[in-house]
């Protein structure tokens, strides 16, 4: 957790190797992510499911085929065969009646929720969330919510949550990691965190204007700016 | 002054970096390309969306611009009383020069800007990178079959081009102004040669569907992802094209008729 701009999105992308950190390594499941060669970097990523703020699903295919896309991509199976996978991980997020929509025809939480299912469709070791929650309205919200929650215990998987929705995240977490300008400044369960005596951690848990974190961009002084202009 | 000549150095350094990029990116393709020919269901949808659906543009332009040339054609050789050569001369102009040049400069304007709009959106919405996290290789799933159907395409459509203006020549030379048709026919089929004009032809054809695909691909691809930044990488698409076709097409054709 953290708030907007401290690079959580820039960090799910270097677990995911489509950046190079500067310094330190990152290691997944065993493997040094940035020193795996092209072939077993995506090997690797097959094991790893992303799920983009956007969705991210491709335009020009039906939710179904969407779906379908990596088993197609990746295995040898039969049409069948692939319908039925399809149509298991479609009714695991609830979609399955939805399967002949085009990606335009769906509202914003119904997209994240079909590229949750084609996240799980290889059946990864782990999910990573980019913001999940944002833009969801109480509902969905609290469908997905569920939802990663029961991905998570009943597939057995590691779920790499990046959010600042503070309660929601909170209320699934195991252990949870507070970033700020790409430093952790505190960690621990949710409830160490919520005692933290970190004034940062507690101003970004409560939500408050003034704390370490400055709610204004840095700028001249406010009465300088709004003078600078007759000055001139 | 000094601030002028650091800004050039920055363009200067900016273009070659670019082209480096490019560079990179055309070999990826090309490398790419093994991995499209067995999957021909990639090709085929391409060929359809980047060929077929230009064939109206094409067919409609080449008539037109064959039209044009009968008429312009049969005043100027009718002075000498020669108006007979008129199929020799629609045919050679088609053939060595408008249909290659003009049906490319089309087609990167009807198909160029098109995939440019699409890479750059699919990664404007993620839709690249997305794929790259479900470890499927952009470059060969999107970019290496558009290349290729760009490449199939250019050639045929400039075939078809230059086909319609000898025809839309006939119309108005023959049918219209008087020309007798065994000559228009019978005097194109003496004069033009498989090599020199129609291979030559094809030839140019062939790499201009190779640079508009790759302009435009690239372009898409590294273009930033915004609303501006695809509008303008569009935009930058369909000039640098205009370009290199035009400018390509001098040095091809100083080189295959140099000689003469």
């Amino acid at each position: 957790m953290g708030p907007s701009g401290t690079g959580k999105t820039t960090l799910l992308k270097i677990i995911g190797g489509q950046l190079h950190p500067e310094s330190g390594s990152i290691i997944v499941d065993g493997e040094n992510v940035h020193q795996l060669a092209r072939k077993d970097l995506y090997s690797l990523r097959k094991r790893m499911g992303m799920l983009f703020q956007s969705g991210a699903l491709l335009t020009d295919m039906n939710v179904y085929d969407n779906v379908a896309f990596p088993l197609r991509e990746h295995t040898d199976l039969d049409e069948s065969m692939i319908r039925t996978l399809v149509l298991m991980k479609l009714q695991a997020v609830g979609l399955r009646g939805a399967r002949d929509l085009m990606p335009n025809e769906l509202s914003g939480g119904m997209a994240r929720r079909i590229a949750l299912a084609r996240a799980i469709a290889l059946d990864p070791m782990m999910i990573m969330y980019d913001e999940p929650f944002t833009g969801q309205d109480p509902i969905s919200m609290a469908t997905l919510v569920q939802l990663i929650k029961a991905l998570n215990t009943t597939l057995n998987l590691t779920s790499i949550i990046v959010s600042h929705d503070v309660k929601d995240t909170a209320a699934i977490a195991d252990y949870i990691y507070v970033i700020s300008h790409g430093k952790i400044v505190g960690h621990g369960t949710p409830k160490e965190i919520e005692n933290s005596e970190s004034d940062w951690v507690q101003q970004f848990m409560h939500g408050e204007a003034d704390g370490p974190v400055h709610f204004h961009y840095p700028a001249k002084a406010y009465i300088d700016d709004l003078l600078a202009f007759d000055k001139n | 002054m000094i601030h002028l000549l650091t800004q050039l150095g920055e363009k200067t350094r900016h273009s070659f970096t670019k082209l480096g990029r490019s560079s990179f990116f055309l070999q990826q393709i090309l490398i790419a390309i093994i991995d499209v020919l067995p999957r021909p269901h990639l090709l085929s949808k391409q060929l359809y969306a980047i060929g077929v659906l230009s064939f109206f543009l094409i067919t409609i332009s080449g008539l037109f611009v064959g039209m044009v040339l009968g008429l312009q054609g049969y005043y100027i050789l009718s002075n000498f009383g020669a108006d007979e050569a008129l199929g020799v001369m629609v045919a050679t102009s088609l053939v060595r020069e408008l249909g290659p040049v003009v049906a490319a400069l089309l087609f990167a304007g009807r198909a160029g800007s098109a995939l440019t709009a699409e890479i750059g959106l699919m990664k404007a919405t993620e839709q690249l990178s997305g794929m790259e996290m479900m470890a499927i290789d952009p470059i060969k799933r999107i970019i290496a079959p558009r290349f290729l159907a760009g490449f199939i395409s250019m050639p045929l459509l400039a075939a078809l081009f230059s086909s319609v203006g000898i025809l839309g020549g006939h119309l108005i030379g023959v049918n219209l102004l008087g020309v007798d048709e065994g000559s228009y026919w019978s005097q194109m089929q003496t004069s033009l040669d498989f090599y020199d004009d129609i291979l030559n032809g094809v030839i140019k054809s062939l790499i201009f569907g190779f640079v508009i695909s790759w302009i435009a691909l690239f372009e898409g691809y590294d273009a930033i992802p915004t609303s501006e930044g695809v509008s303008r990488a569009t935009t930058r698409t369909v000039v640098n094209s205009a370009f290199a076709i035009l400018g390509l097409d001098f040095i091809l054709t100083a080189l295959m008729f140099g000689d003469i």
